[in-house]
């Protein structure tokens, strides 16, 4: 082929070669449109601003909390060179811990006890044992301070020594914060109500303004906050804190092997109740993940997508006989069924599901109901529409031998769709299991509501990841089986 | 059952064999299908007792307030549907926020304004139509990495198939609120909540319509000496974009009702001001949304239904 050749070609055909320009400009014109709708978008829904003025940092830190908790202690340094330790209210190591990258230097002295009880007594020092009871032998519970200005018997903290990972460590001293990260050092002086670093910060450190609190951020293990009257630490620990036992339980802090030995032949804990009742009554009742109310709530869910599409199912199909021209001779009828089901598909299910919520009560009914309302729709449109298409031969076949009426439909339409309609009511079932989740969270029941209101604390990310993790899992099943299922039903009648 | 049966043939035994054959596999069939029916009325059942045992209020206690709860939503006139559509005064204006209409008006130049829920219809139709655009461009490039035939590697392959599944799976909700906790109150939370779905959706659907394409264009390119971009663009491209397109336009349609209901849960739009006018009672805004929100989904539908008709012709979503 040389190229007169190919021009003869081209001469030849040119009605075929030459592109109209119609086609020529066409999909650049489209592709134009598109990038002006998307500039115009932009600016409609000012994207840009909106992401300029987002917290990017805190989106990492929201992150990182789906999978791993923090362990904070806190080191107040008093003005007589003291310090004392506080892990929080809320501490994953539960009451007094002693985790073993927190080493502490401490000694027994004589101390005023401060007039506000409340700062003190919140800050619980960790390494007190017999903590006051010489001091105020009215108050033995120690509960409450005196109010008394009498000197008291304190254990109290001279230095501690906090070490994160192996290449992160913070010393603490009252007057000088040592912290050694990556292989560099910065030591910061703490004197007369400023924190000042001595050189140059390195770059995981800074501080707003000199003298001001200096916030040191050590990646993935934590970060650390050093200001004049305290020291902050934040250990991060991969992983779910007290998934099983939280603090308060009697087998929190035991290992596995522990808890087993307990439950099979331990002496009773509790002596109204067996070992075994009492753990899984704190596993049910574990006040950090609510084990028993998440599954109470994920199979709400459950029942909400498997009863709302059952019953829109039955209520559908009748429904779809007479609104199927072929099979109801009245125009009248299949119109006015037609629209029935046309208005409960478009009045949405967030409408359907906020008018239930209202009228029910929130809970799992009102899901159910909306899901029954929209899908008799959604399936009485399909299932109309899949009778109008079948097959007339074997009808007629049937009504050729003298069956009653009822009997035509059951020999001559429904082996036809019978399949049709079971894949479609099963394709429903599993989609509605996800859409389930989200009015839920609109007050229409099931654990959208609790993964609602676990995201908007902004703080339960954990309990979040739980929950996804739950429903993933759901529907990943659902799904397997809806498509077993289906492919079973499609296969062995070839439609 | 009055007619009368013809008397059975007498049988060969090798027909006998069959018939007691076919009876066996009859009764073993019946047995199956009672047994599955057990199992569904018993989860059935189940269900609902669950439900109604774990529900605020009681199903028959219930009952009887549901008529009333409906009473509560018939406006004092009819016009006030109209007058909250279009934020006109109202003749019962008392101040509260119950017959403010014309608070909410957004002035474009003059004295010509977009009613108040037409603009928040309008934004909720955009924030639909902008994630579909989003998530199909996006999900049309995955979809060519994520089919068997375009896409040789299985590892990358399978690992494009395997976010497309997770993103799909994920719950909306969780998606809208961690943006949520981002980004502030917005429509931005919504529109990532849905483009991330719906890239999930589509992305499943478009590597499906590709793998089913016909290969000889492409062989024909291959033989041509192509790269894999002209293969694509020449090949497969031409081929199943009309497919592509009627399944986005499909998307639409689901999308259109999904940023409604992420608006409802936080992130804006005509359903939040739906959940806001339904809790507090005020018959005519919820009647009025109800009328706008019902008028749009079938304008939607219709349109969309007509151009998937054009560019698909007919058959393709009828055999349903």
């Amino acid at each position: 082929m040389d190229r007169s050749f190919l021009e003869g070609i081209a001469l030849r055909h040119g009605d075929i070669l030459k592109v109209s320009d119609r086609r020529k400009y066409r999909m650049p014109l489209m592709l134009l449109a598109l990038a002006i709708y998307l500039a115009a978008s932009w600016w409609f829904f000012s994207i840009g601003a909106v992401l300029s003025r987002a917290n990017w940092t805190i989106a990492g830190s929201y992150l990182a909390q789906w999978v791993s908790y923090e362990v904070r202690p806190e080191f107040r340094i008093a003005d007589d060179g003291t310090m004392s330790l506080s892990y929080g209210r809320h501490s994953p190591l539960g009451e007094n811990p002693e985790p073993e990258w927190v080493s502490l230097q401490s000694e027994e002295r004589l101390v005023e006890a401060a007039k506000p009880a409340a700062p003190s007594a919140a800050a619980k020092p960790a390494a007190d044992t017999g903590f006051m009871i010489p001091a105020s032998p009215t108050k033995p519970d120690g509960a409450a301070m005196p109010a008394t200005a009498e000197p008291v018997r304190k254990n109290v903290i001279l230095a501690a020594d906090v070490r994160f990972d192996r290449s992160t460590d913070m010393n603490i001293t009252p007057g000088l914060v040592t912290i050694d990260h990556g292989g560099e050092t910065l030591s910061i002086a703490i004197r007369g109500g400023r924190a000042d670093p001595e050189g140059p910060l390195p770059a995981w450190a800074e501080q707003k303004r000199p003298g001001e609190k200096i916030v040191l951020s050590f990646g993935l293990t934590g970060w650390a906050e050093v200001s004049a009257d305290r020291v902050v630490a934040r250990n991060r620990f991969f992983g779910w804190a007290n998934f099983f036992f939280d603090t308060s339980s009697p087998f929190f802090g035991k290992s596995y092997a522990e808890v087993l030995q307990l439950i099979l032949s331990g002496e009773r804990l509790d002596p109204k109740q067996s070992n075994l009742s009492l753990a899984w009554n704190n596993i049910c009742y574990n006040a950090e993940w609510q084990h028993l109310d998440v599954w109470t709530k994920l199979l709400q869910t459950i029942v909400m997508a498997f009863a709302g599409t059952l019953f829109a199912c039955l209520v559908a199909f009748p429904l779809a006989f007479v609104a199927a021209r072929n099979i109801t001779g009245s125009r009248l009828l299949n119109q006015i069924t037609k629209r029935f089901f046309d208005f409960l598909r478009s009045v949405d299910m967030l409408i359907w599901a906020l008018f239930f919520t209202r009228a029910f009560g929130p809970g799992p009914l009102a899901g159910m109901s909306a899901i029954f309302f929209t899908d008799t729709g959604t399936l009485g449109k399909l299932y109309s529409e899949a009778l109008e298409n079948i097959d007339d031969r074997q009808r007629e076949g049937v009504r050729s031998v003298g069956a009653s009426p009822m009997e035509i439909q059951r020999y001559g339409v429904l082996p036809q769709v019978m399949p049709v309609f079971a894949s479609q009511a099963l394709y429903f079932w599993e989609s509605n299991t996800r859409s389930a989740t989200v009015i839920g969270a609109v007050g229409a029941g099931g654990i959208g509501l609790k993964l609602w209101e676990a995201i908007r604390t902004n703080s339960n990310w954990h309990n979040v990841a739980y929950m996804v993790i739950l429903l993933l899992v759901v529907v990943f099943i659902f799904d397997t089986i809806s498509n077993a299922l289906r492919s079973r039903l499609i296969n062995r009648n070839p439609h | 059952m009055t007619r009368e049966r013809p008397t059975p043939p007498v049988l060969t035994d090798s027909g006998a064999h069959v018939e007691r054959h076919w009876n066996a596999l009859a009764a073993r069939r019946r047995a199956y299908s009672l047994l599955g029916l057990a199992l569904l009325l018993a989860a059935t059942v189940g269900s609902l007792w669950f439900a109604n045992e774990t529900n605020a209020g009681k199903f028959f206690d219930r009952l009887p307030y549901f008529f009333d709860f409906f009473r509560d939503f018939v406006p004092r006139d009819g016009l006030e549907i109209f007058r909250a559509l279009f934020d006109l005064p109202s003749p019962y204006d008392n101040g509260s926020f119950e017959y403010n209409y014309p608070e909410g008006r957004h002035y474009l130049a003059g004295g010509i304004y977009l009613p108040e829920y037409v603009f928040k219809m309008i934004e909720t139709l955009n924030i639909a139509l902008f994630s579909t655009v989003v998530s199909a461009v996006i999900a049309f490039f995955l979809a060519f990495v994520a089919a068997r035939n375009m896409m040789p590697n299985p590892w990358l392959r399978n690992l494009v198939r395997r976010v497309l599944e997770v993103l799909r799976a994920f719950p909306e909700v969780v998606v809208a609120g961690f943006f949520l906790a981002i980004l502030s109150l917005g429509p931005l939370p919504a529109i990532a909540a849905v483009t991330l779905h719906t890239v999930g959706a589509l992305g499943k659907l478009f590597y499906e319509v590709i793998e089913n394409a016909d290969m000889k264009a492409e062989e024909g390119l291959r033989a041509a000496g192509a790269n894999w971009i002209e293969r694509v663009w020449f090949g497969i491209v031409p081929q199943v974009l009309p497919n592509l397109a009627s399944y986005t336009l499909l998307r639409l349609e689901i999308n259109v009702r999904a940023s409604t209901i992420i608006g409802a849960v936080g992130g804006g739009g005509i359903g939040e001001l739906l959940r806001l006018s339904i809790s507090q009672n005020h018959e005519a805004k919820t009647l009025a949304i109800v009328l706008l929100l019902l008028l749009t989904i079938i304008a939607v539908d219709h349109l969309s239904a007509w151009l998937r008709e054009r560019l698909v012709g007919g058959q393709a979503f009828r055999a349903a």
